[in-house]
């Protein structure tokens, strides 16, 4: 792209550190514990929160007797929404859909009507933690229990309202449509044809509610007694949170600092302003005294937001020999109580990826966001492209049945050539490079497919107990949210831009700071290697400072695979405006023209000579400015903000072979290979853990992950018993490789990392059970792929494999014997 | 979450802790490895004035034969179970059922006679102990007695333990020879089984002399299926003739439904099962 042209190239021999397997240096802290998670914090008279919470998805507040806790032993107070008013602010949405988006008020705690079980309705403070949650327990509130909206597609359907006053559970209707949009054709005309003369394929797909389930709970700590009022907190969003902050309590932003220290994963769980950080907020100021609030397991499970929820209904239109010809998608997806930060923004960001590699002549994507009173929903690991990924990828596999030939010839048939690039899709997105033939003949050798084929040939005509599936997903998704422009045009809240600053210190040590907000990607390594390759410094010498509002006071933090790809792009220019402002000095020092001067490798040398200076030099130079340049200023500290010219696009073809247990309906992973294309690869170490930990999650959800709400709107999956997360037993080892073509949308040629697994193995796992037991008639399991849907699947007589999930969690830990416990409904929630 | 307070108690006999209990009475609750019982603290289903720990009793750990039978002491860890040489030679069974028992760390902590008191239907233990015609012994303020496997688990979580009370050992008839298999059907690692069957039998010649059937996860209590083994009897330890007599192995079972799967679900699953672990007991 123009913009990147004509600025200075790390030319080869300065590159040491991009490509290196460098061990990251945050780990030594991060995995003993030493270090500055927000619950580690602890302040001079800190006060402690527990929270109280509805055990009831709809009900009226009746009232709340909050006397015998405050009577309790070192209980400070207990506040209500009431008690609080207007200083708790209020949670924000960001992005409104649509201008006519029906948006509740999303107090943190209200005082009238609770909308989802788990949601706050009064606040101990006491001196400890266990008091304080002790003392919880003797808050007596009175509800009146209002009937819930809970099953999507009824509350789609206005059955019952989440949200009585708003005379509507829908929220928000969003269209995309190629003819009107100039981009493509019209897509009822596409099928239409095809109904006549090729091939329709109609489905239903359910993308289960997840739960982002990060390792640390969600914690926040604040401090009003400065100046300014400091809150720590387990973010990925410091900056947009000080901004939610100042904007709903009336606190002006400069008198507020949000740090985010360590924090542990979030996969866009912690991407939130969440009624508890608001709530610890109001309760520090209202006190006057430092409070932390820290949420049990239970309550992250219950209440911290969680991901995707909803029925796709996908229309696709071919040709008889597999060409398609038309896409039409319409989503029902559910917002749970409130619209969260994001919110119905998540589904959006799938709209432009349903045609995904594929050149859909006709395209329409439409969207209905759902209001019901279950746990908000907001982004998760992929947020929008998982989904859509899974729709199309599961699309084409059906596509390729009906045709009769393999999975992988109508992906060629209908993929974007690696000639076309760039190349404007048909949801008007410009592809900038990539070679889906390139990954997929990679894929095919290092999987073994042809091989895997005849085995599962073999297979089928023995008629084994247990068949062998292959399933195939040719992935892209649309990452480093994201150019301003395109966000207003959609009416999000702010901007795409990044920011990064070089401090280059006397000593010659570099002090980095960045906008994004790392919570456990290792940006710290891979910032440090782009760093010293730029400007030509040791690795050691470069710290990456972040997640502070008052150390790095601009930025937009870390989701969407942008803090490479865009907060990388920032830090790049950051630096070159360093070795820009270097040069006159240099050339001062060396008694040269600054049109002599050439930098590379760290070193400022005068053009046919041997004379030069290191950049260490330099910094001392301008430091101690007894001999400057006139005019120039003594500092070659510089920063940059960069606003991203296009989304980024990887891509990969991921292979997966599955064993299913005809018999039992239990599923083996047997192999899982992937080729990605993420462009230039900064740290292939921590690339790999990032794809590593992808896939787990990506086939977690074809397999495993389920949010499960009972008839009365309890979250019944609301432990690790019973929402099952993988862990290293249950997975194999991945086969991980690339196939780079660099990005044209950044100087280093990078493209994001950090979903792509995710969004890319969902389908490829499903198709692969879907596969195995194809031959039997079966053409969908509803995911997970439980072994009793796919027992199901393969011997019930109505063959759907989409039972409803029982609402009953497994009964280990109840202790029926001996003596009654003291927790009852009003406090369940609690625990 | 955290526990509400209580007072801690560690009793380094047996005796001490039954006078500990007597004097507490229902407000204690005795603790052993804790993998059970501090969950059930932590999420507040239970909230004991007194904890007694069992963990100092050093009488009721470790293994030793006695006659034809084993005994287990209760505080004997899953850990210790596992890598016991007399119990891989006499009681095979329980080993191939503690090697899939949750995961190291909590196998490290928790003890056979924790497990078997909380008696939770799924637990991996009872079902073996079952199959094996274990006894228990409990120790109480009036002495000790002996409860034969069948009338020790009562109901969900419920065992002929009564209040005031402690189990001390495991006695298990030594099986010595026979061929042991527990089939343990899960959706991921480290999970209670969904439904797991444990089978021992004993092969003379090809055919079954003897078999013994414990379901898991089948009921409200572990349960034996009597049916299956009186079917496998003198038949030979062929796919068919098992498959046959494991079509019994849901007779007289009320299996649950929840979020793993439903009854009927499970139903077919303790056939499946059932199958498969006689035939991999027997070793056909
Ligand atoms: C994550 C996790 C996964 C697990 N997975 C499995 C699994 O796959 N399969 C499985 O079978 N189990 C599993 N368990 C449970 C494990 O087996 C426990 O070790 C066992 O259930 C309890 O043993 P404990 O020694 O820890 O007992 P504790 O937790 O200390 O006690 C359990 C109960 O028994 C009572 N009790 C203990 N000892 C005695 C005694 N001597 N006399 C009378 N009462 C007594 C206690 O009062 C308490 O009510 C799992 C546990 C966890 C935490």
């Amino acid at each position: 792209m123009t913009a990147v042209e004509d600025r200075p190239d790390t030319d080869a021999s300065s590159a040491k550190e991009i490509g290196r397997d460098r061990r990251r240096k945050e780990d030594q802290r991060l995995i003993t514990g030493r270090t500055r998670w927000t619950d580690n914090i602890a302040l001079p008279g800190m006060l402690h929160l527990a929270m109280v919470r509805s055990p009831f998805a709809h009900a009226k507040i009746v009232s709340i007797d909050t006397e015998a806790a405050k009577a309790a032993d070192n209980v400070v107070t207990v506040l209500t929404g009431a008690d609080l008013g207007e200083a708790q602010g209020v949670c924000i949405n960001a992005w409104a859909i649509t201008t006519e988006q029906v948006t509740p008020t999303h107090v943190p705690m209200p005082t009238d009507r609770v909308a989802f079980a788990g949601e706050t309705v009064a606040v101990v403070v006491a001196r400890t933690m266990a008091a304080a949650r002790d003392a919880a327990e003797l808050v007596d509130v009175e509800y009146d229990e209002l009937p819930a909206a809970l099953d999507l597609k009824k509350s789609a359907a206005d059955e019952v309202l989440a949200h009585p006053d708003l005379g509507t559970n829908k929220s928000a209707f969003w269209k995309f449509d190629s003819e009107e949009a100039g981009t493509g054709g019209n897509v009822d005309q596409a099928i239409e044809k095809a109904r006549g003369d090729g091939i329709v394929i109609e489905r239903e797909y359910r993308q289960q509610r997840l739960i982002p389930a990060f390792m640390e709970p969600r914690s926040t700590v604040v401090d009003p007694t400065g100046e300014q009022i400091t809150m720590w907190s387990a973010t990925q969003i410091p900056h947009i949170l000080r901004f939610a902050l100042a904007a709903t309590t009336g606190v002006p932003e400069s008198k507020i600092r949000v740090i985010a220290p360590d924090v542990g994963g979030g996969f866009g769980g912690k991407l939130q302003q969440t009624p508890e950080e608001m709530i610890t907020f109001a309760v520090a100021r209202r006190l006057g005294k430092p409070v932390k609030y820290t949420e049990t397991r239970s309550e992250s499970l219950m209440t911290a937001h969680h991901g995707r929820d909803q029925w796709q209904k996908l229309t696709l239109s071919a040709e008889k020999d597999g060409t398609v010809t038309g896409l039409k998608v319409e989503l029902t997806a559910d917002l749970g109580a409130y619209v969260s930060l994001v919110g119905g923004g998540v589904p959006v960001l799938g709209a432009f990826m349903f045609n995904a590699i594929y050149k859909f002549p006709a395209y329409q994507f439409n969207c209905q966001t759902v209001l019901t009173n279950k746990t908000w929903t907001d982004a998760y690991r992929g947020a929008g492209r998982p989904e859509a990924t899974y729709a199309i990828e599961r699309l084409m596999d059906e596509l390729a049945a009906e045709v009769g030939v393999d999975p992988l010839v109508v992906r060629e048939k209908n993929w974007i050539t690696h000639e076309e690039f760039p190349f404007t899709t048909v949801a008007g997105l410009e592809y900038d490079t990539g070679n889906y033939e390139a990954a997929t003949e990679k894929a095919k050798a290092s999987f073994g497919y042809d091989e895997l084929r005849a085995e599962q040939q073999r297979r089928r005509e023995a008629g084994d107990r247990v068949q062998l599936g292959i399933g195939v997903s040719t992935f892209t998704e649309m990452c480093g949210l994201a150019p301003s422009r395109v966000l207003g045009s959609l009416n999000y809240g702010a901007g795409g831009w990044e920011y990064a600053s070089v401090r280059m210190l006397a000593t010659g040590k570099v002090e980095i700071t960045t906008g994004t907000s790392a919570h456990g990607q290792g940006h710290e390594t891979a910032f440090s290697q782009i760093v010293a390759d730029r400007l030509g410094v040791a690795f050691e010498d470069v710290e990456i400072l972040h997640g502070d509002t008052q150390i790095s006071h601009r930025g937009l933090d870390t989701y969407g695979s942008r803090s490479l790809v865009v907060g990388g792009e920032a830090l790049v220019r950051a630096a070159d405006k360093v070795i820009e402002k270097a040069k006159p000095i240099a050339a001062h020092l060396l008694e040269a023209s600054v049109d002599d001067i050439e930098f590379s490798a760290g070193r400022f040398g005068v053009r046919g000579t041997d004379q030069g200076l290191a950049m260490a030099e330099i910094a001392m130079a301008a430091f101690a400015a007894h001999n400057l340049p006139d005019g120039v200023e003594p500092s070659l500290d510089s920063d940059a903000t960069y606003d991203p010219v296009n989304f980024n696009y990887p891509h990969g073809t991921h292979l997966c072979a599955m064993e299913v247990d005809t018999e039992t309906g239990g599923v083996l992973m047997r192999k899982y290979t992937c080729v990605d294309d993420i462009g230039t690869v900064i740290n292939p170490m921590i690339v790999e853990g990032q794809v590593h930990g992808g896939l787990a999650q990506g086939i977690a959800q074809a397999l495993w992950e389920e949010a499960v709400y009972d008839d009365s709107g309890t979250l019944v999956s609301g432990s690790f018993v019973d929402y099952l997360l993988p862990t290293s037993a249950d997975t194999i080892s991945f086969d991980v490789q690339h196939n780079s073509t660099a990005s044209t949308t950044n100087t280093l040629g990078t493209k994001g990392v950090g979903e792509a697994g995710t969004i890319a193995s969902t389908p490829a796992v499903v198709n692969a059970v879907v596969d195995a037991v194809r031959h039997l008639g079966i053409n969908d399991i509803q995911m997970p792929c439980t072994p009793e849907r796919v027992w199901r699947a393969i011997h019930d007589v109505r063959g759907s494999g989409t039972t409803d999930t029982e609402g009953a969690a497994m009964p280990h830990f109840d202790e029926s014997t001996g003596m009654q416990g003291t927790t009852d409904r009003t406090d369940g929630a609690n625990q | 979450m955290i526990p509400t307070q209580f007072e801690y108690l560690a009793p380094t006999s047996v005796d001490e802790a039954l006078a500990a209990l007597a004097e507490h009475g229902d407000e204690a609750k005795v603790i052993a490895g804790g993998q059970s019982l501090l969950p059930v603290l932590r999420m507040r289903l239970n909230a004991p004035e007194v904890v007694i720990d069992l963990g100092g009793i050093e009488a009721l750990r470790g293994v030793r034969e006695d006659g034809d039978a084993l005994v287990i002491g209760a505080m004997t860890t899953h850990h210790a179970v596992l890598h016991d040489a007399l119990v891989g030679e006499h009681a095979a069974l329980l080993v191939k059922a503690e090697h899939q028992l949750a995961d190291a760390q909590i196998r490290h902590r928790g003890t056979i006679g924790g497990a078997l008191a909380h008696a939770d239907p799924a637990g991996d233990l009872g079902a073996p102990a079952l199959a094996l015609g274990a006894e228990f012994v409990i120790a109480g303020p009036g002495g000790t007695r002996t409860v034969p496997a069948d009338e020790f688990f009562v109901d969900l979580f419920e065992t002929a333990i009564a209040e005031g009370e402690l189990l001390t050992e495991i006695r298990v008839p030594k099986h010595t020879g026979w061929g042991a298999h527990y089939e343990k059907f899960v959706r991921v690692a480290h999970q209670w089984p969904i439904v797991a069957v444990a089978a021992a039998v004993r092969v003379e010649g090809g055919t079954i002399a003897e078999a013994r059937v414990g379901l898991t996860n089948m009921g409200s209590t572990p349960l034996r299926a009597r049916s299956v083994e009186e079917a496998l009897v003198g038949q030979p330890a062929t796919e068919d003739a098992v498959a046959s007599a494991a079509a019994r192995a849901a007779e007289g079972t009320n299996p649950p439904s929840d979020l793993n799967g439903a009854a009927d679900y499970r139903t077919h699953l303790a056939q499946v099962l059932t199958r498969r672990a006689v035939l991999a007991a027997a070793g056909a």
